[in-house]
This record gives structure tokens, C-alpha cells and sequence, in this order.
């Protein structure tokens, strides 16, 4: 990526080789980076990948060993006071006061930003109401649950309207409803002109989300682009068919190459055939060459290729930082933010 | 949303992004409700300040009382005034342990990423901290005149003792948190102050005179400035000479804050 090295005022975030070392863990060694204003940046990467450093990079909590980064024009080392003015951050971690009660949290935020105390609380108002806490608003937030502790803190990080918002793994861990709940005021301050850094380990919040994408790894950069070039890199959908019996996956495969569908793949383990899909025409391909051969399926559906087959297509690797044990993998199958699915008839 | 929702108390207009003085108050106080709140909604949390006063007058009384003064009468007026330099210290422990379990959930990180003065946050303690002290103190010398203290000198004496026990107390709250900013686990905190508490509180002249200790023991009492402020404060109680504990109490609150208090503010900002 060929990036300006004087801060620009049009992009509303800028990075440039920042690099941020923890001993011998690298956990940003060289970051570029540019976010144009009123648009939304998703940083896509694995566990460890560094996605919390850079946020905490440009929200002035830890300052990078080399490099330069510049939040609405102010420098994040020269001038971390300014920046504090222009950003709002939602941090991977709830970071909320547990003691205070939903509102209360949102009042002293607004006061902390020196709105009146007339103001503090309209505000605090308006923002449980939009996030649904208006119930539970008087209640601390030790009882509430991952989701409302969640939206709390989003809350909290828009009382004072930032131009630059930073969302670490917003939806990580919510279900589906509140997931689209956040995204969707996520979308609402972005049309009232916010600039959005996200980070992600899912590809379909970034599609939703993002104009634009940072793949990163190991605190490199691996690929960045429109999300309409990252797919036509890593490829639009997967169909995963699961037939009745697993020894017929070979012939299968042959069968859809006769057919003028090319480039499935026969996972024996898995007892899976994965083909990409281009456009729908090529799913009632498939159905009728799979139909016309007489094989058994027992299950089939499209999914958005997970963060692990976009690191494949971009890398020809798999994620480095992706620890194959860790619950939150975004390659595990059972976590339902992770892949989208479109089940068909079996 | 309405324009009105969004305008603050004041722009800021600063170029350099200072925050004023009137703002700086503001948020102090914000935070210091936050702190108030927390105390709400952990009544127990006070339990110190309540029960500390009460439980230590009547065990010291009537444990030691006899033995070292030969009447608990005399004790009291010998004790009492030390229990109030003891107070601002025992209280102060608890502040270094609470500030490093907030600093494992994430609200240290939110005010650090706002446009606010870093230290407000720490003053903020400071003062729901005197708070506290003051209550600690008042129920004790409630508890002192039911057993029946007199202030031999003036009330204004009395309060000047007080006073004085506060000042220092201050500065061992930010001690406290320096401690707290520094070490990794609450536990560890806790388990550092209760190694320095105990020598400098058993180690002065706060429980019994100190002409009865070995030597060396006596020399240490000498320089520990609870000693010190003991001495004061029963001087400012009882009558007596009080310029020169005052004015070494006095000296060893400012070096105590001026050392720890930018220590403290500076760790707060780089803690990670
Ligand atoms: N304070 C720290 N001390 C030591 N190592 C750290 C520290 N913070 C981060 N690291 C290391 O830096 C690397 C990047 O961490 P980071 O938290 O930025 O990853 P991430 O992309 O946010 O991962 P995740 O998806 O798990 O949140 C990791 O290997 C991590 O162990
Ligand atoms: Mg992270």
C-alpha cells in the first residue's frame, strides 16, 4: 500500500510503521495504515494478531516503540491530549464500573466530558433508550448480562458523539439479535459522519460493517483493500455438501467437474466436499449434477469463507496467531457469528 | 438527538487541549460520586471506618489500659489521641488494594482514553478517602467521650489534632496507591501494607511510652513519624509543648505527598 507520510486530513486515522514490541513477542512490527474520514475500517486478524495494540496504539494508552500515527489530524504521541477529545473506544474487555448502575455509568461519563448535568443526563437517557437498557437502567452492572454490558459500553464510548470510534471485537460473544442491534448503531453514527476502526476476527462483520478491510497477522499487515477486492481474492461463497456415504466424495468431485463446476475439494476427514461458488446459477449446478449422478446427500449449505480461508487465499498459509484449542477460534464451526449459514433441504 | 443534548458546560477551546481548572474540579467531583457510589453499593467496604474505632478504643482500654498507665482513665487520655494518628493509616491501606482490582476490569482504560486531567482521577480517591478518615475519627471521639476523654486544652486544639492527623493520613493515601499502581495483585498490596503498617504502628509511641523499649527500638520510634504525630496530637489534647511534633508531622506529610503523589500520577499514566 503507497501511503502518504504527512498526516493527511482526509483520513481520519492514519498509521504509519508502527511497531510495538513486548519482549520477543512482535505485536506490531510495522503497521501502515489509513482510514478516510466518515468511512469504516475493519482490521481482520486472528488471536495475537494485534488488533488490541493498535487500538490501544491510537487511543493513546500505549505508546508504540517506532512509527507514527496520526487520530483527526493530531499526532497520538505529540498530542495525545487533543486526540482524547476526538475519539470514543470500546475495548475487548467491558469497561464499565460494575458498583454503578446502567445510567449512572453513561451520567458520569457525561460529566467526564464536561456535559452539564442537565445534559449528562438527557444524554445517558437517549442512549439506553437506543440500546435497549432503559429497562435496566437503574440496576448495576454487576447483574447484567455479557450482551447489556456489551451495549453499555458502547453506549458509554458515544455519549460524546467521537469523529473517530474504536470498536475491539464489538460482537465477539453476543448472540445473533444483539450482534445486529450493535451493528446497526454502528451504522447509524457512521451515517452521522463518524469514522469507524473495527476490529474483527469475522469476515461477515467486516463485510457488513467495513468499506474496507486490514488483514493483519503476527503485527504485520498480510492484505488490505476494498472488501470487493478481498473477495475476489479469497472468493465469494463455499458450498459444503455432506453426502450419505463418505467413499463416494471422490466420484463426486470428478461428477461436478464433468458437469463444468470446477475447483471442489474432497475433504475425506471431514467427510465434506467444498466447492466455490460463484454466482447462484452454480448452486442449482451442483444440485443437478449431484442429482443426476444418484448420490446421497445428507446435508448441504453456503457459508462466507471463514477468517482461516481468507488467510489461505491471501497468504497461502493458515493464521499463525490461531490457537486450533482456543474456544474463541474464529475456524470453529459452533461459534455462530463466525460463519453464515444458508441451510438447504437435505 | 438535539443540538442542546450535546453542548458541554464549556469548549474547549484550548488549542493545546489543557484541561481548566473549573473543569478539572468538575471531573474530580464526578469521580469522586463514582467512588461515593461504589461505598453505596458495598456498604461493607465502610466497615473499616465504622467498626476500626469502636473495636480498637474498647481493646486497648481494657487489655491494656491497667498495664501501662495503671488506670484505664489515664490510658485513655495517653491512647486516644494516638488512635487518631492511627486511624488515617489503617484507612489508608484499604485504597491501594482497591485501586488495583479497578485497574483489572477496564474503567482505568476508559478514563485514560478521555479528555480528562489523569491525576483527577487519584485526587478524586484522595478526597472520598478524607471522607472516610473523618468518619473513622469522629466515631472515635465519640467512643473517647462516652469513655470519657477531656480535652484539656481548647476544642480548637482538639481540631488542629485532627487536622493534623489528616494531613498526614493524605499522604499516606497516595503512598497507598503508589503501592497499589506498582505491585500486581490487590493481595500483594495488601500483604506489603500490612509489613510496613505493623512495625511502624507497634513501633511508636502510640500504644505505650517509649522510654520502657531497648534502645534500639527507641531510636527507631524516634524517627517514625507516627510517633510524631502521636505526640502531637496527645500534646494538643493533653497540654504541652507541640511546635516541634507539629512541625516534623507537618514536614513529613508535604516530602511524603511531594515524593509519591507525581510518582503515583506518573504510574498511573503508564500503567498498562
Ligand atoms: N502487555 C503485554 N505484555 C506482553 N505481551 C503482550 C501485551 N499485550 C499484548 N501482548 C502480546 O502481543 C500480541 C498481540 O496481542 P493483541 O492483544 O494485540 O492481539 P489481538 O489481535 O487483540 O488478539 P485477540 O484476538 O486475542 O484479542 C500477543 O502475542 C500478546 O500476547
Ligand atoms: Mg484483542
Amino acid at each position: 500500500m503507497a501511503m502518504n507520510r504527512i498526516a493527511d486530513t482526509t483520513n481520519a486515522v492514519e498509521v504509519h510503521g508502527v511497531v510495538k514490541h513486548y519482549g520477543e513477542t512482535k505485536a506490531l512490527d510495522g503497521v501502515d495504515l489509513a482510514v478516510p474520514q466518515g468511512t469504516v475500517m475493519g482490521v481482520l486478524g486472528p488471536n495475537g494478531a494485534g488488533k488490541t495494540t493498535l487500538v490501544r496504539v491510537l487511543s493513546t494508552l500505549i505508546r508504540p516503540d517506532a512509527g507514527s500515527a496520526f487520530v483527526a489530524g493530531y499526532d497520538v504521541l505529540r498530542q495525545p491530549r487533543q486526540l482524547r477529545r476526538v475519539i470514543g473506544l470500546t475495548g475487548q474487555y467491558a469497561s464499565v464500573d460494575e458498583a454503578l448502575s446502567g445510567r449512572e455509568n453513561l451520567y458520569m461519563i457525561g460529566r467526564l466530558l464536561d456535559l452539564s448535568r442537565r445534559a449528562a443526563r438527557l444524554r445517558a437517557d437517549e442512549l439506553l433508550e437506543r440500546f435497549s437498557l432503559t429497562e435496566a437502567a437503574g440496576r448495576a452492572a454487576k447483574g447484567y448480562s455479557g450482551g447489556m454490558r456489551r451495549r453499555l459500553d458502547l453506549a458509554a464510548s458515544m455519549i460524546g458523539a467521537p469523529r473517530v470510534l474504536y470498536l475491539d471485537e464489538p460482537t465477539t460473544g453476543l448472540d445473533p439479535r444483539t450482534r445486529n442491534e450493535v451493528w446497526d448503531e454502528v451504522q447509524r453514527m457512521v451515517g452521522d459522519g463518524t469514522t469507524v476502526l473495527l476490529t474483527t476476527q469475522y469476515m461477515e462483520e467486516a463485510e457488513n460493517l467495513a468499506e474496507s478491510v486490514t488483514v493483519i497477522d503476527r503485527g504485520r499487515v498480510i492484505a488490505g483493500g476494498s472488501i470487493a477486492e478481498l473477495k475476489a481474492k479469497v472468493g465469494g461463497r463455499t458450498l459444503h455438501v455432506r453426502p450419505v456415504v463418505v467413499a463416494e466424495l471422490p466420484s463426486m468431485a470428478q461428477a461436478l467437474d464433468e458437469y463444468g463446476v470446477h475447483g471442489a475439494t474432497a475433504d475425506q476427514a471431514a467427510g465434506l466436499l467444498s466447492v466455490p461458488i460463484a454466482d447462484d446459477g452454480q448452486l442449482t449446478s451442483v444440485v443437478r449434477a449431484l442429482g443426476a449422478g444418484g448420490f446421497g446427500i445428507a446435508h448441504m449449505d453456503t457459508h462466507l469463507p471463514s477468517l482461516d480461508e481468507v488467510f489461505l487465499a491471501v497468504t497461502g498459509q493458515r493464521a499463525g496467531g490461531t490457537d486450533p484449542t482456543d474456544p474463541t477460534d474464529p475456524a470453529d464451526p459452533t461459534d455462530p457469528a463466525g460463519t453464515k449459514i444458508e441451510e438447504f433441504a437435505a | 438527538m438535539s443540538a442542546i443534548t450535546l453542548s458541554p458546560v464549556e469548549r474547549p477551546d484550548d488549542a493545546e487541549g489543557r484541561i481548566g481548572l473549573r473543569a478539572n474540579l468538575r471531573h474530580i467531583g464526578a469521580l469522586a460520586r463514582r467512588n461515593l457510589m461504589q461505598i453505596k453499593a458495598d456498604p461493607e467496604s465502610m466497615f473499616d471506618a465504622l467498626l476500626m474505632p469502636i473495636i480498637f478504643t474498647l481493646l486497648f482500654v481494657y487489655v491494656f489500659g491497667g498495664a501501662v498507665s495503671g488506670s484505664q482513665h489515664e490510658y485513655i487520655q495517653y491512647m486516644i489521641p494516638g488512635l487518631m494518628a492511627m486511624m488515617g493509616m489503617n484507612i489508608a491501606m484499604s485504597v491501594g488494594s482497591g485501586i488495583n482490582s479497578d485497574f483489572k476490569t477496564g474503567v482505568m482504560d476508559r478514563f485514560r482514553t478521555m479528555p480528562i486531567a489523569r491525576s483527577s482521577v487519584l485526587v478524586a480517591k484522595v478526597v472520598v478517602e478524607m471522607g472516610r478518615m473523618m468518619v473513622a475519627t469522629t466515631i472515635l471521639l465519640a467512643m473517647a467521650f462516652v469513655l470519657g476523654l477531656d480535652v484539656r486544652t481548647t476544642p480548637l486544639h482538639l481540631l488542629a489534632a485532627v487536622a493534623l492527623a489528616l494531613a498526614f493520613g493524605a499522604s499516606l493515601v497516595w503512598t497507598s496507591m503508589l503501592l497499589g499502581l506498582a505491585v500486581n495483585s490487590p493481595q500483594a498490596v495488601q500483604g506489603i501494607g500490612m509489613l510496613v503498617l505493623m512495625p511502624l504502628q507497634f513501633g511508636s509511641s502510640i500504644f505505650a511510652p517509649t522510654s520502657t523499649m531497648p534502645g534500639w527500638l527507641e531510636s527507631f520510634t524516634k524517627i517514625n513519624p507516627l510517633s510524631n504525630l502521636a505526640d502531637a496530637c496527645r500534646n494538643l489534647v493533653n497540654g504541652g509543648p507541640v511546635a516541634h511534633s507539629v512541625w516534623i508531622t507537618l514536614a513529613w506529610s508535604i516530602g511524603i505527598t511531594a515524593v509519591t503523589a507525581p510518582l503515583a500520577v506518573m504510574r498511573f499514566r503508564k500503567k498498562t
